[in-house]
């Protein structure tokens, strides 16, 4: 064995904690890196990616089934350009019916609307689609859902699929994800016959030679369309427009994911440059031994750079590991968003992360061991023994003289002799609070998101639906839902105790001058602003002709506050000022907000219950003075969260552990330097009385100082980062954000995240400190 | 008859391999007296001193100081027992770079949470008797090595211990500055401190000690009184 490779050996063996360190770091900066870097390129194209995995379609055609024949769809097949088909399916657009919820009387009436496909089987070619839960639909009673529809719709439920009595129910024995957007729902082609409304027409699927440009998809819609009979084709779909909607939806994602891909990097390269330097910077003294034996400066280098690359190989492929298997549960909620379940990290991405951060310890460790090479024998000895003389005395003076027990005062000077040190371990720490602080903002940002986007504040709604379980669907007979005045329904809610908010709201279809298609006006008796409802700008509607709209129709109007809209409703149209601009994200149509007139019949009311009182308990009290009005209270059931705030939660939860972890072991590499290079100081105090509790005391508060500093800088530049990638997260989902989601932090949880700093650093401390603390004094003394 | 202040008995010291740094030794310290602990390097003098320190643990034997058994404290005892009974000086002072002097000095007490107008008095009080009062706030490495060590004894006097330990005090010394130390620590057994030293110096020895022991290979072999000196 040559005399290198036995100091390599005898400096990995002999100085464990010092490669325990490295190899950890190591692998927490892999980990980390490799997530941050990973998810960013998962994120980078992630429909593309899971349009190539399903097969997905570049074109979709409906056409109607008194006009053409399967036959004459399935030879739609070969014209100029379609490389590859699927179908035809049978199709119906069928409302579906959920369970009553609880506390609701009888069925309820309404439903959404679904876009049901015939399917036999999820098929293998074209639009292969991806079961992610239970079963597909063997037979008529079964049903699938797609993921992905907004409405949370457990397995095993029975919907009645189709409107009136008779309509045909349905087990919901699973939920698939179609990229290409088909369907709602499927079922086997058989149960569509027996819908009501049957069905009308059916679904062809085709992929393209060329769909880069919207041209190319067109020309091949001509070219289908041309192919069939005149009037078969009633509506098409290019998958670029499924694409801008995926990718609108994702592109939520991509600031939050740069953000902690960034700080991931970065904490890392840090972590891993100062365990490295502060490693090599430690052993001085042995360096000078080596050289007084008579090592080149090459030799020293290649010998610390081994003693640094052996745990860091080791850590950095446990890095790997570890990276991949936490990318498992993150990516599969990834790959709900995305629609695809083969999201993985990429390997030339483990490749990359890997090789980048053992560079980066073998530059880190060259550097250190080449000024060490390069010092005379005799100065890396002196060095290498000799405290930084004359480093921190001022504040050990001022520290003396506090009013403080002497280890803690002690301590708390202890930063100050070795400034360098200190301020790595503050970096750290400020990544580690910043991460915590963003964390934990984001996931209050988007929980209100949550609840200012779906308006859930409401505990019940008051409507004329269903109100006699005797005549569960009196739609069929074609009445009006039950209507009330106002006086009387205000009169009764006002009389029930537990009632702390109300409004009643109609909402009928609408033309909005200036946009296409059909919209929504919605009339209010008064505010809906307790019910989650959220101002950007401007001010809620007061008066009839008031009303207050969604950023998306200002832009698409081109209006701003104080202008009118004109709005035609049931026959008469009406000019209503825009008082105030609402946050309603994901509001396909334009829905217009508007104060009711005062003889105003609403269609429902939604209440709002006070503190402590049961909303069920609450229903079942008011409904026996409703019940006379014809109204009847239902509770609303609270939905669970949104899939991509579930996501987000635990992505960014996970990230941010790392990055504390990361954090963490810098601080305890630090502590670890400072300890070993002050043990003999430490003997001293030992010597002179110090007991084992004193001298934790002594070590933590070193740390003290560093993490409220660390914590203060941490906090704002969490803040700051917050306030970058919030607004940025909006713009993504094309929309602005109220205050109420930009403005989330108070005051004291802002306190106790700049401890957070302080906790972090004394977390990284402690074990050092507990080796400090159970040294043996003579031992202490006896170390050089 | 008086008390021992220390006792050893049948005390033996083995690390993990080779002949025992101390084996089977006994011996008692009376209160007042000067015992230097002489031999060659090696013998087992410092392991000696260590365990009346409580710095270490026999692997054999008791050792009580001032009727305590310190074998058989902990870490956190050990460390109450010194800063309440034992003062320590050191070869090569074990002065802390960082503080200054004063601070230095006043260590110890501060650790057992004296208070702070008694502290102060008795290191001023210290400094002035040392004649190193001038430095109070100087940093030990502006020092000579002869004030050095007497900084050094100001700190192991601060707790006014009953038992002074001194392991070389002399060695890092030029020769003015040994005599310095050496006129130090015979005035202070001069004002009845009880005294330790392990020593090479037996000029040291002559001029301090009321008593010798010769250890050799981890055993007393000599135990002399010394006649005072005139």
């Amino acid at each position: 064995m040559s005399a290198l490779t036995k100091v390599v050996r005898s400096g990995v063996q002999r100085r464990w904690v010092q490669t325990t360190v490295i190899t950890l770091a190591t692998a927490a900066a892999v980990c980390s890196g490799l997530l941050g870097v990973g998810l960013l390129v998962a994120s980078n194209a992630p429909f593309d990616h899971a349009f190539a995995v399903q097969h997905g379609a570049h074109l979709t055609v409906l056409a109607d089934r008194s006009k053409t024949t399967p036959a004459q769809l399935t030879a739609s097949g070969d014209v100029a350009g379609v490389t590859e088909t699927a179908g035809p399916f049978p199709v119906a657009q069928v409302m579906v019916r959920p369970p009553a919820p609880p506390g609701a009387i009888g069925t309820p009436l309404h439903g959404p609307v679904f876009t049901v496909v015939g399917r036999g089987a999820p098929g293998d070619g074209v639009d292969a689609i991806t079961v992610t839960e239970g079963t597909w639909a063997t037979g008529p009673g079964e049903i699938v859902i797609a993921a992905g529809t907004g409405w949370h719709i457990p397995l095993h439920s029975t919907l009645t699929v189709g409107e009136g009595q008779g309509a045909p129910t349905a087990t919901v024995v699973g939920v698939a994800r179609s990229v290409s957007d088909t369907a709602d729902a499927w079922m086997v082609p058989a149960a569509l016959a027996a819908l009501k409304p049957p069905t009308t027409g059916y679904q062809m699927l085709y992929r393209l030679t060329g769909a880069d440009s919207a041209a190319q998809v067109t020309a091949a819609r001509d070219a289908v369309t041309q192919a069939l009979p005149a009037g078969a084709v009633t509506g098409s779909r290019s998958w670029l427009t499924v694409k801008q909607e995926a990718t609108g939806r994702t592109a939520v994602f991509v600031p939050f994911l740069l953000a902690f891909g960034g700080l991931s990097l970065v904490l890392s390269v840090l972590i891993v440059g100062t365990v490295i330097a502060g490693a090599v910077g430690s052993t001085l003294r042995r360096i000078g031994i080596l050289k007084s034996l008579g090592f080149t400066p090459a030799q020293v280098v290649r010998a610390y750079v081994a003693q640094a690359l052996i745990p860091a190989a080791i850590g950095a492929g446990v890095g790997v590991v570890a990276g991949n298997l936490l990318a498992v549960p993150v990516l599969a909620r990834t790959e709900q968003l995305y629609g695809t379940v083969a999201l993985t990290i990429a390997p030339w991405v483990d490749v990359a992360v890997l090789l980048g951060v053992l560079a980066l310890v073998a530059v880190t460790a060259t550097a250190a061991a080449g000024r060490a090479g390069r010092l005379s024998a005799i100065d890396a000895l002196a060095v290498g023994r000799t405290p930084s003389a004359g480093r921190g005395q001022f504040a050990a003076r001022i520290a003396a003289r506090l009013p403080l027990p002497r280890p803690v005062s002690l301590g708390l000077a202890r930063p100050f002799g070795a400034p360098v040190r200190a301020v790595a371990m503050i970096v750290a720490i400020a990544f580690g609070a910043a991460a915590v602080t963003l964390a934990v903002g984001l996931a209050t940002s988007l929980n209100r998101v949550q609840v200012t986007a779906d308006h859930s504040g409401a505990d019940l709604v008051v409507d004329g639906f269903a109100g006699d379980p005797s005549n569960p669907d009196p739609g069929e007979a074609g009445k009006e839902p039950t209507t009330a005045d106002q006086d009387a329904v205000t009169a009764v809610l006002d009389r029930q105790p537990g009632t702390a908010h109300y409004y009643g709201v109609t909402e009928t279809d609408a033309v909005v001058a200036g946009v296409s298609g059909l919209n929504t006006l919605s009339e209010f008796t008064a505010s809906p602003a307790w019910s989650g409802y959220e101002l950007v700008s401007g001010r809620w509607f007061t008066r009839p002709g008031e009303a207050v709209v969604p950023t998306e129709l200002l832009r698409a109007t081109d209006r701003q506050l104080g202008d009118t809209l004109t709005v035609t409703h049931d026959g008469t149209t009406s000019t209503l000022r825009i008082v105030g601009e609402v946050f309603d994200p994901g509001n396909n149509d334009f829905t217009v907000l508007a104060r009711a007139a005062a003889d105003a019949r609403p269609a429902s009311w939604q209440v709002g219950v006070t503190d402590g009182t049961d909303p069920s308990a609450y229903a079942t009290a008011v409904n026996a003075d409703l019940t006379a009005l014809g109204l009847t209270a239902h509770v609303i059931p609270s939905e669970g969260p949104d899939d991509l705030l579930v996501i987000i939660d635990a992505l960014a939860g996970l990230l941010t552990l790392l990055l504390v972890t990361v954090a963490g072991l810098g601080v305890l590499n630090a502590v670890v330097l400072d300890v070993r290079d002050r043990v003999h100081d430490i003997g001293i105090h030992k010597a002179l009385g110090m007991t084992p509790r004193q001298t934790l005391t002594a070590v933590l508060s070193s740390v003290a100082l560093i993490g409220l500093v660390g914590g203060a800088l941490g906090v704002p530049a969490g803040l700051v980062l917050h306030g970058i990638l919030v607004p940025a997260m909006g713009h993504g989902a094309g929309t602005e954000l109220p205050a109420v989601v930009l403005s989330v932090y108070h005051p004291v949880q802002l306190a106790v995240l700049a401890l957070g700093g302080l906790a972090l650093a004394v977390a990284g401390a402690l074990l050092p400190a507990g080796w400090a603390a159970s040294t043996r004094t003579a031992t202490a003394l006896r170390t050089e | 008859m008086t008390e021992p202040l220390i006792e050893l008995r049948g005390v033996s010291r083995r690390y993990d391999s080779g002949p025992p740094a101390l084996d089977d030794v006994s011996l008692t310290v009376a209160p007042g007296e000067a015992l230097a602990i002489l031999g060659p390097s090696g013998s087992g003098k410092s392991t000696l001193l260590n365990l009346i320190a409580g710095l270490d643990k026999p692997t054999g034997g008791t050792v009580t100081v001032g009727g305590t058994r310190i074998d058989t404290l902990g870490e956190a005892a050990s460390a109450r027992y010194r800063r309440a009974r034992i003062g320590l000086v050191f070869q090569f002072f074990n002065l802390l770079d960082d503080l200054t002097v004063f601070d230095n000095v006043v260590l110890p007490a501060q650790l057992a949470g004296a208070a702070r107008r008694e502290t102060h008095r008795r290191a001023t009080e210290l400094l002035r008797g040392l004649g190193i009062d001038r430095h109070a706030r100087a940093y030990p490495g502006r020092l000579s090595g002869g004030e050095r060590q007497r900084v050094a004894v100001a700190r192991a006097l601060m707790n006014r211990p009953a038992l002074l330990l001194a392991d070389e005090p002399t060695g890092a010394l030029d020769t003015a500055s040994g005599a310095e130390v050496r006129r130090l620590l015979t005035e202070l057994h001069a004002d009845g401190q009880t005294i330790v030293l392990v020593t090479h110096d037996r000029t040291l020895a002559a001029e301090c000690a009321t008593r010798t022991v010769h250890v050799v290979d981890g055993r007393i072999t000599a135990d002399t009184v010394l006649e005072p000196a005139l």
